[in-house]
């Protein structure tokens, strides 16, 4: 056993000491496979962005309902004798003011992306008081938070560094009126930083809407809360209302968007993937080609067909992953972070993200380049131990 | 070492045939073909080109496998040894040398020599001891860090008889050793085998086209149409 591993040691030593004499085509194959993962990855961290925003939206002990049957804010509607008797249920949280129960509007609004000029449905939130200690992570950054009764707005991050004309000091057309920006805020990196909110005591007019919302967060004593929660609203025969965790809410929003961007991922990916394939499966019978006589010379003093084998397929998979990791790489260095919109296909508005090439992303890309390094390696591998030894020892 | 007398024949070849197929046609290289070489014999095969000398040779070291018949060497039948066996079987027993050197152009003399010790299980410093010792025997001690590039063609030959010789085998099989060489270079080339014979007792079977060549040898036999004679071929 030790002889066979020092036979593929030294196999493998000397196959990669005569890499520079096929520099050419090994770099061919190496950097297809860095183009096919920097697309993988690229398309895969928007998959991520949007995963990870819907994510960050989430708190754990924070809930929200909708009309029974709604699957989304824009499909939802409750009156505000709902709103009240919900802030009502058990499990709700307290401060000063009362039961932390935001009964919110949801509208959408048309205004044009910084980057195109195009229109795009941006979510417009009617809120009341309680919403930012509900979401606690809401924080300020510019300006000032808008006067209660009076047509101003605050913008989230998100949505001020995608659309046009949402600075501290411009204003927005609403209706037939233009509401001033007062500030800018983040809400640790979720869904909330795409909006734009104003008291929902001015939205509500704006649009002719009589007293109804679209749904309430709430945030619960605790996470535990939440069944107790569920029970005193769905067993209420005054309400016909969905109950649901943050969590699970932002999940089956992302679902289709996560789904549709990772499958398209995927799919670019094997497509791309093939075609380096075939470039590794050319690189590596062109190196098994050029080393005929010098692989039938070693079979020939002796050494046997498994240490050949290996040290071709471990040529191909050293070529893919360096591939890989520069593929990987760059993918890291041109999308990470970098900031878009995109339509959520639930809710027709469109959300905020950023790229997000994490570890687990660069892991899959190289794990794929690998793949294809392997299954490029491994049919010329095989041509190599099985050529007839008294015949490739001719070869010129 | 193979277990044989100096009486006894070392490679014995019974009834051999050896076919091959291209495409439909089938080609006869060698019918019938019987031969006995004695242990210490330094025999040299000629005969036109395509007459079946390389694939004799090949078949006596275990590089090929006869259609038909037998192939014995020191009592052991070669030809019906499994793949990995017989490469075992070859690293131990057969030393080869090659018209072109066969050499690898990514080692120096000294590691290209020790290539066929790093199939035993000898440590780093036996390895190089014994290939510093092959070097010696074939006078190349002071190109021993030389990239095969760098050595002349009779110097690359010389390596490749020191990789040949590094694990003193029974039987060094050459096939046209002086083909690519000049005459001078050549001689050299024979003059060392003559010495693995006769010092070495060193079982030499030797293809050649070269009949000046052939001359070093204790025996000369021709293969031609797939049979062996004593005599020339007209």
């Amino acid at each position: 056993m030790f002889n066979w591993f020092s036979q593929i040691l030294a196999v493998t030593r000397f196959s990669l000491r005569s890499l520079p004499q096929r520099k050419g085509s090994s770099a061919a194959a190496m950097f297809g496979i860095t183009g096919v993962v920097a697309v993988m990855v690229g398309v895969l961290s928007i998959a991520q962005g949007v995963l990870r925003t819907m994510q960050n939206s989430a708190v754990d002990e924070n809930a929200i309902v909708l009309r029974s049957g709604a699957e989304t804010e824009m499909m939802s509607v409750l009156s505000g004798d709902d709103t009240r008797i919900i802030a009502e249920a058990s499990g709700i949280a307290r401060n000063d003011l009362g039961a932390l129960a935001s009964p919110e509007m949801f509208v959408v609004i048309n205004l044009p992306m910084r980057t195109t000029g195009t229109d795009a449905n941006v979510p417009l939130r009617g809120i009341e008081r309680q919403a930012m200690d509900v979401r606690d992570r809401f924080q300020l950054t510019q300006g000032r938070m808008f006067e209660w009764g009076i047509n101003e707005v605050i913008v989230g991050v998100g949505a001020n560094n995608q659309y046009s004309g949402l600075e501290v000091g411009s204003s927005i057309p609403v209706g037939q009126e233009q509401w001033p920006v007062v500030g800018i805020f983040e809400a640790g990196g979720g869904l909330a930083e795409s909006e734009i909110w104003v008291d929902s005591a001015v939205l509500k007019p704006a649009f002719r809407r009589g007293n109804f919302y679209q749904s309430v967060f709430v945030k619960l004593n605790s996470p535990d809360s939440f069944e107790d929660f569920k029970d005193s609203l769905t067993s209420d025969p005054r309400l016909n209302v969905k109950p649901m965790r943050e969590a699970a809410y932002y999940d089956s929003q992302s679902t289709t968007l996560y789904n549709m961007i990772t499958g398209l991922g995927t799919l670019i990916a094997v497509i791309m993937g093939l075609g380096a394939i075939f470039g590794a499966l050319n690189t590596m019978y062109t190196a098994v080609s050029s080393r005929t006589r010098e692989i039938a010379t070693l079979r020939a003093l002796g050494f046997s067909s498994g240490p050949v084998i290996i040290s071709v397929i471990t040529e191909s998979l050293l070529l893919a992953f360096f591939g890989g990791l520069i593929g990987a790489g760059l993918a890291w260095l041109a999308f990470d972070g970098f900031r878009t919109a995109t339509l959520s296909w639930s809710s027709f508005s469109a959300i905020t993200f950023a790229f997000d090439v994490n570890m687990r992303l660069l892991a899959q890309g190289i794990f794929f380049a690998m793949v294809i390094g392997l299954v490029g390696g491994l049919f010329p591998a095989i041509r190599a131990a099985r050529q007839p030894i008294a015949h490739a020892l001719r070869e010129q | 070492m193979m277990q044989t007398t100096v009486d006894e024949a070392l490679v014995k070849v019974s009834g051999v045939d050896k076919i091959f197929k291209r495409g439909s046609e089938v080609i006869h290289v060698l019918g019938g073909l019987d031969l006995e070489i004695p242990t210490g014999e330094f025999l040299a095969l000629m005969g036109p080109s395509g007459s079946g000398k390389s694939t004799l040779l090949n078949l006596v070291g275990g590089l090929d496998r006869p259609s038909e018949g037998s192939v014995e060497v020191g009592g052991h039948r070669i030809d019906r040894l499994p793949g990995r066996k017989l490469a075992a079987w070859r690293a131990r027993h057969v030393g080869l040398v090659f018209q072109f050197y066969n050499l690898m152009p990514v080692l120096t003399a000294q590691k290209n020599v020790e290539l066929p010790l790093l199939l035993t299980s000898l440590s780093r410093a036996e390895r190089k001891k014994r290939a510093a010792l092959a070097l010696d025997i074939v006078g190349l001690t002071h190109r021993a860090g030389h990239y095969p590039r760098q050595l002349s063609g009779g110097e690359q030959q010389r390596t490749g008889i020191a990789r040949a010789i590094v694990t003193d085998p029974t039987l060094l099989l050459c096939d046209e050793p002086t083909g690519d060489l000049d005459r001078k270079a050549g001689d050299e080339v024979l003059e060392l085998l003559q010495a693995l014979n006769r010092e070495q007792g060193k079982t030499i079977i030797m293809v050649t086209h070269d009949q000046h060549a052939a001359e070093r040898a204790s025996r000369t036999l021709y293969l031609n149409k797939g049979q062996l004679s004593t005599e020339p071929v007209d």
